[in-house]
């Protein structure tokens, strides 16, 4: 039985026609909307190589059912240059040499632009570490990425904080 | 991964009753559900996402001054809440020590609940697990187990309960409120959870088709919100389980202690209440000596379970610790590693 579902991928809508309950929404983005953009690492939840934005948050697409995100908003890393303007974020990880292969990024730049918008870290390093401990980088560009996610948020407005906790 | 069924109902009522059926299964995140799906350890031939249900993904002061978390809320949303995590800093601190930012902005509070073991063997299908598959044996015993339990274990499983978040819970009393065939009914978190016994395949006391709808607080769970801390050691610094964890919280008056809370995790098959050690922290003067008498009483039934006796003393000295972090006080903000035994403690109580 083949069940319709629609996303909005990068401000587009896509309705995509589901013959396999199991799809998760990192194969449905990969597999039937060729954006291959988001990585598939571990298929586990362990790597965040398959970090997404949907509604405004970085989760793991890899461990969401496709199904269950029926109707949403979805961000992926072919969604985040404007055109050939890259994004503060992409900037700042070439700027930084927060990369070595580069198969990590785009789930890394994910994640950092999920992290600036949660406005948890403040100025503190230690706190973006902590923060980005859900992309593991087997070039161990950790130093680059730490700095680069820093300047990306001064870029982007600087160190907000919303909340205590 | 097995095919399955996907239904999404509209209603906890709806919910209820398509879970009901034998082989259901409740989908909310999903976090740890696709996971154990993806290895065959679980096959639901069923799944009923509730993930959409509405009501459920509230944080509400109850009358009474206790506060009802909605079962849908996510980790993220619960530890980053300002009002929340003034009044219960320890379950905040637990939230953010535990997975990685992404998967905290997906779990939910009673997906957490009924997380499962990471035991190895039980996620190994070429091993024997009584849990997965009832009978087969346990692995873990005469294996790889110096991560297992040291509390509660039986000859048919050691496996830990894996959850940070229900350590300083059932340390302050939660309540589990579940709906199922039979209506609605609350259950103490402390015995929600089963031991293994000879039935290591009956994770709690749900019965089928029950699905949680809410975790609560008692209004007395934020009268230690002064003194309350977890701690958690754990084998890299950031994104990984507990080997041990403790929730410790007092509440003082002119010097003495008039209440304690202990809960430790890592060390059996639920979040482990330490409540006579809690006996003798009330009406006491706090000192390293008392805590360390403390530390002794909550592993006092402890035993290793193989190769794992190291769990029990580092266990004893997680709740030295922990205890001494409470006394000196809650932090005014959750430290930037949360619950790490790195961060920066004035005096000696880091080398407790």
């Amino acid at each position: 039985m083949s069940i319709s579902m629609t996303l909005t991928v990068n401000g587009v809508k896509r309705t995509v026609e589901l013959d396999d309950p199991r799809t998760t929404l990192l194969d449905l983005l990969r597999e039937r909307l060729a954006l291959t953009g988001t990585k598939k690492g571990c298929d586990r939840g362990q790597c965040g190589a398959c970090t997404v934005i949907v509604e405004g948050r970085r989760i793991n697409s890899c461990l969401a059912l496709a199904l269950s995100y029926d109707g949403a908003e979805v961000l992926t890393i072919e969604g985040v240059a404007q055109g050939d303007r890259l994004h503060p974020v992409q900037k700042a990880f070439l700027d930084h040499d927060g990369l070595q292969c580069g198969f990590c990024t785009p789930g890394q730049i994910m994640s950092a632009i999920g992290l600036i918008q949660e406005a948890q870290v403040g100025d503190d390093p230690e706190r973006v570490r902590e923060g980005m401990s859900g992309n593991l980088c087997r070039c161990a560009a950790y130093q680059g990425i730490t700095e680069a996610v820093m300047e990306a948020q001064k870029a982007l407005g600087g160190p907000a904080r919303r909340e205590v906790a | 991964m097995n095919t399955f069924e996907y239904v999404r109902p509209a209603t906890v009522q709806e919910a209820v009753a398509a879970a009901s059926k034998p082989g259901a299964a409740y989908l909310a995140a999903g976090t740890n559900l696709l996971d154990l799906m993806k290895g065959g350890v679980t096959r639901p031939n069923r799944l009923v996402d509730i993930s959409r249900l509405p009501d459920l993904d509230g944080i509400e002061d109850l009358p009474d001054g206790g506060v009802q978390i909605g079962a849908l809320v996510r980790n993220a949303d619960l530890a980053h809440n300002q009002a929340f995590a003034r009044r219960f800093p320890a379950v905040a601190e637990a939230l953010l020590s535990g997975a990685s930012a992404q998967l905290r902005n997906a779990a939910t509070v009673g997906g957490n609940l009924l997380q499962r073991t990471r035991c190895a063997y039980f996620y190994d299908l070429a091993s024997s697990c009584n849990k997965r598959d009832p009978g087969s044996g346990c692995g873990a015993r005469g294996g790889d187990n110096r991560l297992h339990a040291v509390i509660g274990c039986s000859d048919s499983c050691i496996a830990t309960h894996p959850s940070d978040f229900c350590v300083p819970l059932v340390a302050l009393d939660a309540i589990v409120e579940v709906e199922g065939r039979a209506g609605r009914r609350r259950i103490p978190l402390e015995t929600f959870h089963r031991l293994p016994g000879d039935t290591p395949e009956r994770e709690s006391v749900l019965e089928p088709g029950e699905m949680i709808v809410a975790v609560r607080l008692p209004p007395e769970a934020a009268h230690f919100a002064a003194r309350a801390r977890f701690l958690k050691v754990r084998e890299r610094t950031s994104y990984a389980f507990a080997v041990v964890s403790a929730a410790a919280a007092l509440r003082l008056e002119n010097g003495m202690i008039v209440e304690a809370r202990l809960a430790l995790g890592g060390v059996a098959l639920k979040p482990w209440r330490a409540r006579e050690a809690e006996l003798l922290l009330a009406g006491a003067r706090a000192d390293m000596p008392l805590f360390r008498r403390v530390a002794e009483a909550a592993l006092a039934e402890a035993k290793p379970s193989g190769d794992n006796g190291f769990k029990i003393e580092l266990a004893r000295r997680i709740v030295v610790r922990a205890l001494a972090l409470a006394l000196a006080g809650t932090p005014e903000r959750v430290p930037a590693l949360p619950g790490s035994l790195f961060a920066s403690v004035p005096g000696e109580v880091i080398h407790a």
